[in-house]
C-alpha cells in the first residue's frame, strides 16, 4: 500500500465534470495528447504549407471556442474531409466529427449567403438536386456540360474548377433501369438488402447498381430499393449540416423501415457507407439512426461478411482488363482497403495492382473548386504516378469522385469492385 | 464463415508484424491493427536489453545477461534461440537500413534529450553519431523544432561522460516554413531538394550550418533529414560540409520510425500477409480450449475473423492491449488473465521513476507463449502472445522492448505456421521440446 491516503468509497474523482453526453466533444478533445501524427497523415497540410492540419481543426480550435468572441478559423473550410485523421489517432480523438462541426458553425455563422463561395458550394453539395433535373434530359445536359461557354461560365462566375470535365449524365437512371424490369427479380423474405445506391450510382454509373443487383441476387438476395436522398457526403464536407439533415431524415426513416422488413442495408459508395454508419450518428439525433448505422455495409463487405464468397470465385474466371486498383481514403477508414485486390486475386484472368495508399486527392466536391484544383492535383500526384507504373490500364476504385480523379490524371476508364463481381460470378 | 486464414495477427507493431512474418512461410496470414501502426510514435531504435531488471546497467551484453532474468520475464520464456532468431528475421527484412547486427554488444545512441541509450540496433542514418565514437560533434537544432534543444542536449552529453566534446547551436532551418511546420514537412523539403529562397533545400542547409561548424568531424540533427531518401539527403550534406552527418531520434511523430514502418508493411505485403486497419478488435469466439474466432467492431456490429491459429499482439497499457478502470486490468480481446494486485492502490508507487507494478502489467504465458489461466493451465491451445501485451517486464526501464516484441513475435508467429503445417505434415512445433 502506497502512502496516499485511503480512498473514501464516496469519492469519485472522474465524476466532476458530471455526466457527457453524446455530442459533447471534450472527452474526445481531452484524448487528444498531441503527438501530431494526425497531421503527418493529412494529405492537405502534405501539399499546403497554409493549412494548420488536423490538429488545430479539431481539439485545439474546440479549446479555443471554449472562450467567448472566439470565431471558427476560416482554413476549416480548406479541410477536404478525407477522415484520414480518424484512422491516424492513436488515441481515439474523433477528429472528422470536430471538423464537421467546428465547419457547420463557420458556414452557419460566418459565412455571408450572398457570397459567391456559399452559392457555389451549395450547388456543389446540393449534386443530386442538379442531377435530377439534369437526369430529365441527360443529352441536352451533356451537351451542355460540354459547352465551352458552359465551363467557362462555371469558372467566372461559380468558381467550379475549369480543367474537369463534368460527369456525364446516363441516359437510363438506374431507378429507371430498376423499374423497366419491374423491380426485384428474387424474392426472399429471409434474405434481404436495402440497396442505398447514392447519387452518382443512379444518375451516372447506373452499371454499378445493375452489377449490384445482378451479383445479390445470383447469391438468392431480395433486393429492396427504397426512395433515397443524398448521403450528406458533399453537404459535411461544405458544412451544409441543414440540408445533410433534411436528406437524412428522409433516408434513416425509409432505411429503417426496410430494416423492419428483415433488410440490411448496403451500399455501393464507400463514402455513402462510411455517412451512414459513422457521420449520421455522430452528428444527428434522429429516430432510427442508430439502428441504420448498425445495419449498414459497404456491398462488397456485406458478401465477403454473409457469403462463402471465396468459394464462389475459386474456379471462376472474368473477361475483365487488369486493374490498377485505389483505395478510397473512406474505404480504409472503415478498414476495406485491402478487399478490392483479395477479390481479385481469387479471380482468374484478372490482375489487380494496389496502386498504395496516398490520397487521390479530390475528396468529393473538394477538388471541383477553383481554388482548390491546383492542391487537388499535387495530391493526386503520387496516385497518377503509382497508376501509370503498374502492369494494367484500367483503374479501379469504390468511390465516384475518385474514380473521376483517376481518369483525369491518367485517362485510364476506372471500373468498379462490383462490375468485377459481376463478370466473374453472374455473367458465364 | 466468409473471412478466414489459416493465422490471424491481433496487432500491427513490431510484435505482430514478426509473427506474421515468421508464419507467413507456412500459412495463409492475414494481420489485422486498430489502428494505423504506432511505429510512428517509435524512435526507430531496436533495443535488446539495456538494464537489468534490478537497475543494473547499461548492459554490455544482452546476450550474457539474458541467462540471469527472473522466470517468467519473455525472453526466459522464449529462450536465448528466440531471440537471435527475432533479431535475425529483422536484420534479414531491414537490410542496410539498420547497423548493430555485426556484434551482439549494446550501441551507446545519444538521444534527443542528451542521454545516451544502451540499444542493438540503430538506423543507418543514426550510426556516425555513436556517443562510443571519439570524434568531436556539432549538434544543430531547429529554432521550430522545439523537442530538440541542442545546446542542452550537447550539455547533458558532456555531463554524461561522453568521451568526445560536443556543442549545441540552434539555427533556422532555412526558406518560409509555417512556425508550427510538421517533422515531415521538413523530411520531404529535403527529399526532394525544394527549392528554398532560390538554393536547392540540402545546400541551403548545409550553408547555413557551415558558419557554426568549428574542428567537429560529425555533425547531429533532429532526424528529419528525409523521408524516402535518407541516404541521399545524408550523402549530400555530408559533401557539403565535409564531415559525417547523423541523426537523433525524436519523439513522435518519429521519422526512424516512419520508415521502419515503411520497411515493415513492405515485407509483409511482399510475404503475401493480408493486412487490414480501421477497426478494434474487441471480442472471441471461443470453443472450449481453441479460439474460433476474433470479433472485430466494424462500427457498431461485430464481424467474425475466423482462423486456425492466433497471435495476440495488441501491446500493453499504451497500446491499448491492455485495458483498465478502477475495477482491475485486463486484456482487450480474450479476456485473458492478467496478474495484478487486488488493492489499486499496490499498482504504483509514488514517485515517477519508482518501480511501479503496472509497468508490469500484462498476460502470463508458458514456454510455448500460450496466455494461461489464472491458476496456471493453459487458456487456449490455438492462441500465443507476443509484445507488450504480455507481463513480467518492464520494457521502458529495461529498454527491451524491440527485442521482446520480435523474440516472442517471432517465437508465436513461427509456432503458430507450424501448427498449421503441422496439421498436414506432422511437423514439430517451437516450444514444445523446451
Amino acid at each position: 500500500m502506497s502512502d496516499a491516503e485511503s480512498p473514501d468509497d464516496e469519492f469519485e474523482p472522474v465524476q466532476v465534470f458530471g455526466d457527457e453526453t453524446e455530442m459533447d466533444l471534450r472527452p474526445g478533445s481531452d484524448d487528444c495528447y498531441k503527438c501530431s501524427t494526425c497531421d503527418t497523415n493529412c494529405p492537405v497540410a502534405e501539399v499546403d504549407d497554409d493549412f494548420p492540419g488536423p490538429k488545430f481543426q479539431g481539439p485545439e480550435q474546440w479549446r479555443l471556442k471554449r472562450k467567448e468572441d472566439r470565431d471558427i478559423d476560416d482554413s476549416v473550410m480548406k479541410c477536404s474531409n478525407c477522415m484520414r485523421c480518424d484512422g491516424a489517432c492513436p488515441s481515439n480523438v474523433p477528429l472528422s466529427q470536430m471538423h464537421n462541426t467546428a465547419r457547420g458553425e463557420y458556414v452557419d455563422e460566418q459565412m455571408d449567403k450572398l457570397s459567391r463561395e456559399y452559392v457555389r458550394n451549395r450547388i456543389l453539395s446540393n449534386y443530386r438536386f442538379f442531377a435530377s433535373i439534369a437526369s430529365k434530359m441527360p443529352r441536352v445536359a451533356n451537351f451542355v456540360a460540354g459547352l465551352g461557354v458552359t465551363t467557362w461560365l462555371g469558372e467566372k462566375v461559380m468558381g467550379i474548377s475549369g480543367e474537369r470535365e463534368m460527369p456525364e449524365f446516363a441516359t437510363q437512371t438506374f431507378r429507371e433501369w430498376w423499374e423497366d424490369r419491374g423491380g426485384a427479380q428474387v424474392s426472399n423474405p429471409d434474405k434481404r438488402v436495402a440497396y442505398f445506391h447514392g447519387c452518382y450510382s443512379n444518375y451516372n454509373t447506373p452499371e454499378v447498381g445493375k452489377s449490384m443487383v445482378r451479383v445479390f441476387e445470383h447469391f438468392g438476395y431480395e433486393v429492396m430499393v427504397p426512395p433515397q436522398r443524398c448521403s450528406g457526403t458533399p453537404m459535411f464536407a461544405n458544412g451544409m449540416l441543414d440540408d445533410a439533415r433534411r436528406a437524412a431524415e428522409t433516408n434513416v426513416e425509409e432505411l429503417v423501415a426496410a430494416i423492419g422488413e428483415g433488410a440490411d442495408v448496403v451500399a455501393s459508395c464507400t463514402s455513402c457507407s462510411m455517412s451512414l454508419r459513422q457521420e449520421y450518428p455522430e452528428l444527428f439525433d434522429i429516430h432510427g439512426i442508430e439502428d441504420l448505422a448498425a445495419h449498414t455495409y459497404e456491398a462488397v463487405e456485406y458478401l465477403r461478411i454473409h457469403e462463402d464468397l471465396d468459394g464462389a470465385l475459386e474456379d471462376a474466371d472474368a473477361d475483365f482488363p487488369d486493374l490498377a486498383y485505389h483505395a478510397p481514403c473512406h474505404a480504409r477508414n472503415q478498414g476495406l482497403e485491402g478487399q478490392a485486390v483479395e477479390v481479385a486475386d481469387r479471380i482468374d484472368g484478372v490482375e489487380a495492382t494496389d496502386v498504395g495508399d496516398s490520397c487521390s486527392g479530390i475528396s468529393g466536391t473538394y477538388g471541383w473548386k477553383e481554388e482548390n484544383y491546383d492542391t487537388s492535383m499535387k495530391i493526386g500526384e503520387e496516385m497518377f504516378e503509382h497508376m501509370e507504373a503498374a502492369d494494367a490500364e484500367t483503374g479501379l476504385t469504390e468511390c465516384p469522385t475518385c474514380a473521376m480523379q483517376m481518369e483525369h490524371g491518367t485517362g485510364y476508364d476506372v471500373r468498379h469492385t462490383l462490375e468485377l463481381l459481376d463478370a466473374a460470378i453472374v455473367e458465364e | 464463415m466468409a473471412i478466414s486464414d489459416d493465422v490471424l495477427v491481433v496487432g500491427g507493431g513490431v510484435a505482430g508484424v514478426a509473427a506474421a512474418l515468421a508464419a507467413s512461410d507456412r500459412a495463409d496470414v492475414r494481420l489485422i491493427s486498430h489502428k494505423q501502426s504506432t511505429l510512428r510514435s517509435a524512435s526507430g531504435l531496436v533495443d535488446a536489453l539495456g538494464y537489468a531488471p534490478d537497475g543494473d546497467g547499461p548492459i554490455v551484453d544482452p546476450f550474457d545477461a539474458i541467462d540471469d532474468l527472473p522466470e517468467g520475464h519473455p525472453y526466459e520464456r522464449v529462450g536465448k534461440t528466440a531471440v537471435r532468431e527475432g533479431f535475425s528475421l529483422f536484420d534479414d527484412t531491414v537490410g542496410d537500413m539498420y547497423r548493430g547486427s555485426h556484434t551482439d554488444t549494446n550501441a551507446l545512441v545519444p538521444t534527443h534529450g542528451g542521454t545516451v541509450k544502451p540499444t542493438a540496433r540503430y538506423p543507418a542514418s543514426a550510426a556516425a553519431g555513436l556517443a562510443s565514437d571519439g570524434r568531436d560533434a556539432l549538434l544543430v537544432g531547429f529554432e521550430a523544432l522545439t523537442d530538440f534543444d541542442a545546446p542542452m542536449a550537447a550539455s547533458h552529453l558532456d555531463a554524461a561522460g561522453v568521451p568526445f566534446d560536443a556543442r549545441g547551436v540552434t539555427v533556422r532551418f532555412p526558406g518560409e516554413f509555417r512556425a508550427d511546420a510538421k517533422v515531415t514537412r521538413y523530411a520531404h523539403a529535403l527529399d526532394r531538394d525544394e527549392n528554398l529562397d532560390g538554393t536547392p533545400a540540402r545546400t541551403a542547409l548545409a550553408e547555413t550550418v557551415k558558419r557554426y561548424l568549428g574542428d567537429e568531424e560529425r555533425v547531429g540533427f533532429p532526424a528529419v533529414l528525409g523521408d524516402d531518401d535518407p541516404a541521399g539527403v545524408r550523402a549530400d550534406l555530408e559533401a557539403e560540409l565535409g564531415a559525417d552527418v547523423f541523426e537523433v531520434p525524436m519523439g513522435p511523430p518519429s521519422l526512424p520510425g516512419l520508415r521502419l514502418e515503411d520497411r515493415l508493411y513492405k515485407a509483409l505485403e511482399e510475404a503475401g500477409v493480408r493486412v487490414e486497419s480501421g477497426n478494434p478488435a474487441v471480442g472471441a469466439e471461443t470453443d472450449g480450449d481453441r479460439v474460433e474466432a476474433v470479433y472485430v467492431d466494424r462500427g457498431r456490429r461485430k464481424v467474425p475473423y475466423h482462423a486456425d491459429q492466433f497471435v495476440l499482439a495488441t501491446g500493453g497499457l499504451v497500446g491499448k492491449g491492455i485495458d483498465s478502470d478502477r475495477d482491475g486490468v485486463r486484456e482487450a480481446v480474450f479476456d485473458c488473465y492478467v496478474p495484478q494486485p487486488a488493492d489499486r492502490y499496490d499498482w504504483f508507487e509514488d514517485d515517477a521513476f519508482d518501480d511501479h507494478a503496472f509497468a508490469r502489467f500484462g498476460v502470463d504465458v508458458d514456454r510455448d507463449l500460450h496466455p494461461l489461466t489464472a491458476d496456471g493451465s493453459i487458456d487456449y491451445d490455438n492462441l500465443r502472445g507476443a509484445g507488450s501485451a504480455l507481463g513480467g517486464y518492464d520494457f521502458a526501464a529495461e529498454k527491451s522492448g524491440g527485442g521482446v516484441s520480435l523474440a516472442t513475435g517471432y517465437a508465436a508467429g513461427d509456432a503458430a505456421g507450424a501448427a498449421v503445417a503441422g496439421a498436414t505434415d506432422g511437423a514439430t512445433i517451437h516450444g514444445d521440446t523446451q
